[in-house]
């Protein structure tokens, strides 16, 4: 793509140890991100085999836009869940995307399994395939900075290098991936099947330069699109408070997920809401690459460590879904306990939210004495942040049977210990920080990933006057045929406001000499969406096999108490509306 | 006097790399972070400040010095200022740089070297990056005017 008619895909073969290169020009209907990479995916997918199967292919894929428009800075990553057994798909930002474009790869194929642990180069015109026994077993942050010493051809500010930590290492099915430091592979488990291909990282950048075919054009609507993004408030709140801000009028409303949703209001609520954040520990703000938005908040975490006021310090990322994950849900309400959390999360490479949900389970579970002593190694109580630290530890260490079970994610382990009334899995994937309503439940249970972001449930729940389920279905629908077309041209949802205007993408996108209508652009989305549900078909996900959590039902959401058959009927709909 | 770029407050860096996008936009005509005069990196992964290498504007610039085609000549107020057809990609001022910003473009056979046209600061969204006017650096030049100051001072005393 851009200023030529075709993706080009870079195939690694961690087996052979050998690469491809293929220019196809049949894959530029899908566009980008997650169109393309959906593309790739359900050519290389072994249906029959394990999402660990070295055969399985783990596919990144950039769009036209990328890093050349305000705001447009994410890279799909598509693979096959080894947490739901289905379709994985997952979104991050940071410098990824821009090191892709400057490398020249739109897309990068990876199957195989090393005989021994490796990491990645790949720039312009090198792909080296490199030992990595070295740092296997190491901290995510310390990967990070060794290769950052090591890979110094490709040049600093330029390269992005996104590794795994011991959680994936060890093939934790809800391990992910980092990106940069601060931004995340985060759901469904990538980092566990970097783990099964023994691939520690990827270091990748380049220099490429590409001309502006048409300056004119194309400077027009940067500008504009520059000046929206900048001046008009459109990113205000991700910029300002960031995400955190939605604590606590989401308490005051009662959809905060809180002590493994036995309440949606928590009474320390106002301690871990951004604005408390942002006024006592926020240490600064950053960006991905090509977005001057800085919605990225880092916190001051210090830590006395010893007598004598020994202390030393960290910066550590905060959002919403960490806070609620981390925090609400686990009854923690003082941010560095949270800090102090999502840190030893980062350290291992786990996924936040799937980490949050579980020890909420485990938590109730030893309440509820279905969960002993002697299992945990410890006692713990909702708030407890230092029990909640060893057990994150034990959940990578697996010290016992327990342990290793934990690392198959919440709905295998309810499965096996019971509690699944209280186990909060939506679609075989932990919940996130949303007990708004049907949409929110729905919304995860249907979405093509089971993320709340695939169809923002969440947000419909706050907007809709009153419940109507066909109007509900219709707007989920749009909705994520919608979002299959950001993340294809992989626009930052963040940017909705902005790029929700269709007519200026396709002004965007003829500036740099994609031809798109409104309609051809909502066509694609659809396409996207489709190939993801017949995907999921195949791989033996089936609507009438949903099942939702009793809890769900039990505690107040944000619109008043849920009940089974409503639901059942939204899913049914849902089925049938979108000839599903 | 015209102005010169300087990086005055890099510890509000966001890491945008809007700056660098810039540069190549504005000065090249091309999508890249490789085409930019101005270079904005971290001192050692994210968790660290970020810093930016540019050029200092100097005054006398030691790059327009060694530059024997005329394509680098000196800017009044700091830095230089560059004709493209003049150049014939010699690389002189690559070495002559002190600080080391020029880099040569090996698809363009230029020197992608900094004009302070400030376009990169414009773009900057949490103002990093200014034009400003500095006092010449010229020693030379310097130490005239004071003699001549002290000149004057006698005179009218
Ligand atoms: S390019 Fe280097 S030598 Fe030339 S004016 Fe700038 S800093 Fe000075
Ligand atoms: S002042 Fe102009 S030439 Fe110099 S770095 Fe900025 S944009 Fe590039
Ligand atoms: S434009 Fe400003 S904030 Fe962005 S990278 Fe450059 S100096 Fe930093």
């Amino acid at each position: 793509m851009l200023g030529r008619n075709y993706i080009k895909v870079l195939y690694i073969d961690l087996t052979t140890r050998k690469i491809k290169i293929e220019r196809r020009e049949d894959l530029m209907e899908y566009i980008g991100g997650s169109g393309v990479a959906m593309k790739l995916f359900s050519e290389l997918v072994k249906i029959d085999q394990d999402p660990l199967d070295p055969d399985q292919p783990i596919i990144f894929a950039i769009g036209p836009m990328n890093t050349i428009f305000p705001v447009v800075t994410k890279t799909a990553a598509v693979f096959r869940s080894p947490l739901t057994g289905n379709l994985g798909e997952s979104h991050a930002g940071g410098r990824l995307a821009m090191a892709m474009r400057f490398s020249g790869y739109d897309a990068v194929v990876i199957t195989g399994r090393a005989s021994s642990p490796v990491y990645i180069a790949i720039t312009e015109g090198s792909v080296d395939i490199k030992e990595a026994g070295f740092i296997w077993g190491e901290r995510v942050e310390r990967t990070g900075k060794v290769l950052r010493d090591r890979e110094t051809h490709i040049g600093s500010g330029k390269r992005s290098i996104i590794r795994i930590g011991k959680a994936g290492e060890k093939m934790i099915r809800f391990a992910g991936v980092n990106v940069d430091t601060y931004r995340h592979f985060g759901r469904l488990g990538l980092g566990a099947v970097f783990g099964s291909k023994r691939l520690k990282a990827i270091v990748i950048g380049g220099n490429r330069s590409y001309p502006i075919l048409k300056p004119k054009e194309y400077n027009k609507v940067y500008n504009k699109i520059h000046k929206i993004a900048t001046e008009s408030g459109a990113m205000k709140k991700y910029h300002e408070i960031g995400t955190p801000i939605n604590v606590v009028p989401l308490n005051e409303a009662g959809g905060l997920p809180t002590k493994n949703l036995t309440q949606t209001k928590f009474e320390l609520a106002n301690e871990i809401d951004g604005v408390s954040f942002a006024e006592d520990l926020l240490l600064r703000k950053l960006s991905c690459s090509g977005c001057p938005t800085g919605c990225i908040h880092i916190g001051l975490l210090r830590i006395e460590y010893g007598p004598g006021y020994k202390t030393k310090f960290t910066g550590v990322g905060y959002d919403y879904e960490l806070i609620f994950a981390l925090g609400s849900m686990i009854g923690v309400g003082d941010k560095k306990g949270v800090l102090r959390l999502i840190d030893a999360v980062e350290e291992y490479g786990l996924d936040a939210m799937s980490t949050g949900v579980i020890l909420a389970w485990i938590t109730e579970m030893f309440k509820k004495g279905l969960l002993t002593e002697d299992q945990l190694g410890l006692k713990v109580d909702f708030g407890d942040t230092e029990a909640y630290l060893e057990i994150i530890a034990n959940i990578v260490k697996r010290p016992n049977t327990f342990y290793r079970d934990v690392g198959m994610g919440l709905a295998k382990l309810a499965e096996k210990y019971g509690g699944k009334d209280f186990a909060m899995v939506l679609g075989k994937h932990e919940m996130t920080g949303y007990h708004t309503g049907y949409g929110a439940m729905i919304g995860q249970s249907v979405g093509a990933r089971h993320s709340h972001l695939d169809n923002a449930g969440y947000a419909l729940d706050q907007t809709m006057d009153k419940l109507d389920k066909r109007e509900m279905v219709r707007k989920l629908i749009e909705e994520e045929i919608d979002r299959c077309m950001l993340t294809s041209l992989h626009i930052c949802l963040f940017a909705r406001k902005i790029y929700g205007d269709k007519e200026l993408v396709c002004e965007a996108l003829d500036s740099i000499g994609i031809k798109a209508t409104p309609k051809s652009l909502t066509d694609m989305g659809e396409k996207v969406w489709r190939l993801k549900n017949e995907m999921k078909k195949k791989m033996g996900f089936d609507f009438r096999e949903l099942r939702f959590p009793k809890r769900f039902f039990e505690t107040k959401s944000l619109n008043g108490i849920l009940d089974t058959d409503t639901a059942k009927e939204i899913v049914d709909i849902y089925v049938k509306e979108g000839g599903l | 006097m015209p102005k010169v770029l300087r990086a005055v407050k890099m510890d509000q860096c966001i890491a945008c790399m809007g700056c660098m996008l810039t540069c190549a936009r504005v000065r090249y005509q091309s999508f890249s972070v490789e085409r930019s005069a101005i270079r904005v990196r971290t001192a050692g992964g994210f968790q660290s400040q970020m810093i930016a290498d540019i050029c200092m504007g100097c005054d006398p610039p030691p790059c327009a010095e060694v530059c024997m085609s005329g394509a680098l000549t000196p800017r009044a107020g700091g830095g230089v200022k560059f004709n493209r057809d003049a150049c014939f990609a010699c690389e002189k001022c690559v070495a002559a740089c002190p600080v080391g910003v020029i880099t040569m473009d090996n698809e363009l056979h230029i020197p992608i070297i900094c004009v302070e046209c400030g376009s990169c600061a414009r773009h900057c969204p949490y103002e990093c990056l200014e034009m400003v006017e500095v006092e010449t650096k010229d020693y030379v030049k310097e130490e005239e005017r004071m003699a001549r100051d002290v000149e004057e001072e006698k005179n009218a005393g």
